[in-house]
């Protein structure tokens, strides 16, 4: 039974709505983050990029978006290692106690993360660990470990095993194959979960507000800003974490682009 | 060979599984130890005396439990709703839409939640993007839409759409097409075909999004203090304050064991149903 058009009208028009219900916040914030008086009101009266300015010339936005930076680089690659591995176990192979381990990987993520941060916190505590940005780097992991290892189970499951058993028929010892035929073969799999683990370090918050101690990430900052003393540059801030979000994926999807064309010219 | 490959299973499975024992499990037991030491008591060590538990019982914190369950509940009910006609034209009926819906959902989660409460605030609030506009446009204006229970809700359902969206749209895809078919060809009526063929075929992918839906909206923070004001007090509301402005670790882990219990129930008796190999796509062999 074939939807009729009608139908299909109606689904495509709430398609666009549940898009616009999406960004329609971040449009606020863009244009409160342009808007030139100190407290916003609709209409805005006159436009101005001096918070831009100013957010440019700040020493703590620097130190913001260094300490965010360093914090969701180094989840990436530790994350991208941990989910290859991890994903083998998940998807690749039949062992005893794979199902088990598929739902032990699930936990974190069904788990809510402010209480998570908080118990990283005294668990920290009690090891007599300073919180740091290093020590919101774990906290991080054990949230989006578990992701990638899912975003690459998935490549992971299409795999066809007798590839790994034809390189090995012809001699091919263990670490040559995962070079040469598993890692290969996973790597795009591999490459969109570095991407997602870097896109939700940068941008998490309820786990690095508890485990980072006195440094601050952009959105903690953001947080604190919004909760007590508000700051003008609150929009303008969070248009530039976003803006990085943005070219991140902008130039994941352009690299994706030109692999592709090149492959494509070589056939 | 199918020794050597156990062997990699094992190996490979370890890292993760060191980590997860070392900053997933550890935490949550020195939580548990915590929660039975007495008030305000920062050793493990003390004479363990389960007075937390009995300041929750006495103290207003049910309230605050009550609240989280009951905003976690109703915005999986509605995110249920809201989503299973989109997920449905998603799996079933669009093309290309489909691809633009999903980027356009997943590059949303990757702004930091706050950013996107944020903008919420700055577009319902009074003289916000909406009611600016419309007292600009039409000279009447409201009193701005915030700080109520309905849009914490709001809130949430914003927040957690995506969690609810994709695992309904994974489990519809697993609606075979025939099945749902032959029903029609036997005389069923579109409510027959829903409630008898398409709901129970979905399960799992029901299962899973309602699951994580409710979980992540239980234990949730921004929504309630952004949005909300302090119209409502919600569970991980107490839990933050007992642990930093209240310094008093045993009362804030007894609530997180509350929580922790209440999710884990939930989860386990979930997960179990499920079988996760089908969800992610593997080929049945």
């Amino acid at each position: 039974m074939k939807p009729s058009y009608s139908t299909k009208i109606v689904l495509f028009a709430y398609g666009i709505l549940a898009i616009i219900f999406l960004y329609l916040p971040l449009l606020s914030v863009s244009f409160a983050s342009i808007s030139r008086a100190r407290y916003l009101t609709f209409p805005i009266k006159a436009y101005s990029f001096k918070w831009y300015t100013k957010a440019f010339e700040s020493d703590t936005v620097t130190d913001l978006v260094i300490i965010s930076l360093k914090v969701a680089s180094i989840v990436t690659i530790v994350s991208m290692v941990l989910g290859f591995f991890g994903a083998l176990a998940f998807a690749r192979y039949n062992w005893r106690f794979r199902h088990l381990f598929q739902k032990v990987i699930l936990l974190p993520i069904f788990f809510p993360q402010a209480v998570l941060g908080l118990a990283l916190l005294i668990w920290f505590n009690s090891l007599g660990v300073i919180p740091t940005w290093k020590t919101a780097i774990i906290s991080h992991l054990v949230w989006i470990s578990p992701i990638t290892t899912l975003i690459i189970a998935i490549r992971a499951y299409s795999f066809d095993s007798s590839l790994e058993e034809a390189a090995r028929d012809m001699g091919a010892s263990t670490f040559t194959i995962f070079r040469e035929v598993t890692l290969p073969l996973l790597m795009p799999g591999v490459i969109s979960a570095g991407l997602f683990s870097f896109l939700l370090s940068w941008g998490n918050f309820p786990l690095s507000l508890f485990t980072t101690g006195a440094d601050l990430t952009m959105p903690e900052w953001l947080y604190a800003k919004m909760i007590s003393g508000y700051s003008p540059l609150v929009p303008t801030v969070g248009m530039l974490s976003i803006s990085v979000s943005l070219f991140v994926i902008v130039f994941a999807f352009a690299v994706a682009h030109l692999v592709r064309m090149i492959k494509q010219a070589r056939i | 060979m199918d020794r050597l490959n156990k062997r990699i299973a094992y190996l490979s499975a370890a890292p993760i599984l060191i980590l997860l024992l070392v900053f997933f499990v550890a935490p949550l037991l020195v939580i548990g130890i915590y929660s039975i030491m007495p008030q305000k008591s920062f050793s493990l060590l003390a004479m363990p005396d389960f007075s937390s538990y009995s300041v929750i019982f006495v103290e207003g914190y049910l309230k605050s439990l009550f609240w989280s369950l009951v905003l976690a509940f109703s915005s999986t009910v509605i995110l249920f709703l809201l989503c299973w006609p989109l997920a449905y034209a998603m799996a079933k009926i669009f093309n290309r839409f489909t691809l633009i819906i999903t980027i356009a959902v997943v590059v949303s989660l990757f702004v930091s939640e706050n950013i996107r409460l944020f903008g919420w605030l700055l577009t319902l609030m009074k003289g916000g993007l909406i009611e600016g506009l419309l007292r600009h446009y039409t000279g009447n204006g409201f009193e701005g839409a915030l700080y109520n229970v309905p849009i914490i809700i709001f809130g949430l359902v914003y927040v957690y759409f995506p969690f609810m969206l994709f695992p309904l749209m994974q489990g519809i895809a697993m609606i075979a097409e025939d099945t749902r078919q032959a029903a029609f060809d036997l005389g069923a009526t579109r409510w027959q075909v829903l409630r008898e063929i398409e709901l129970p075929l979905a399960a799992p992918g029901i299962v899973v999004g309602t699951l994580l839906s409710f979980v992540l909206a239980a234990g949730a923070l921004a929504e309630s203090k952004l949005l909300g004001g302090q119209t409502v007090i919600v569970l991980a509301d107490d839990i933050e304050t007992a642990f930093t402005y209240g310094q008093n670790w045993p009362l804030g882990s007894a609530l997180s064991m509350l929580l922790i219990m209440i999710i884990a129930t939930i989860a386990v008796f979930g997960i179990s149903r499920v079988d996760i190999d089908t969800i992610m796509g593997r080929k049945r062999s």
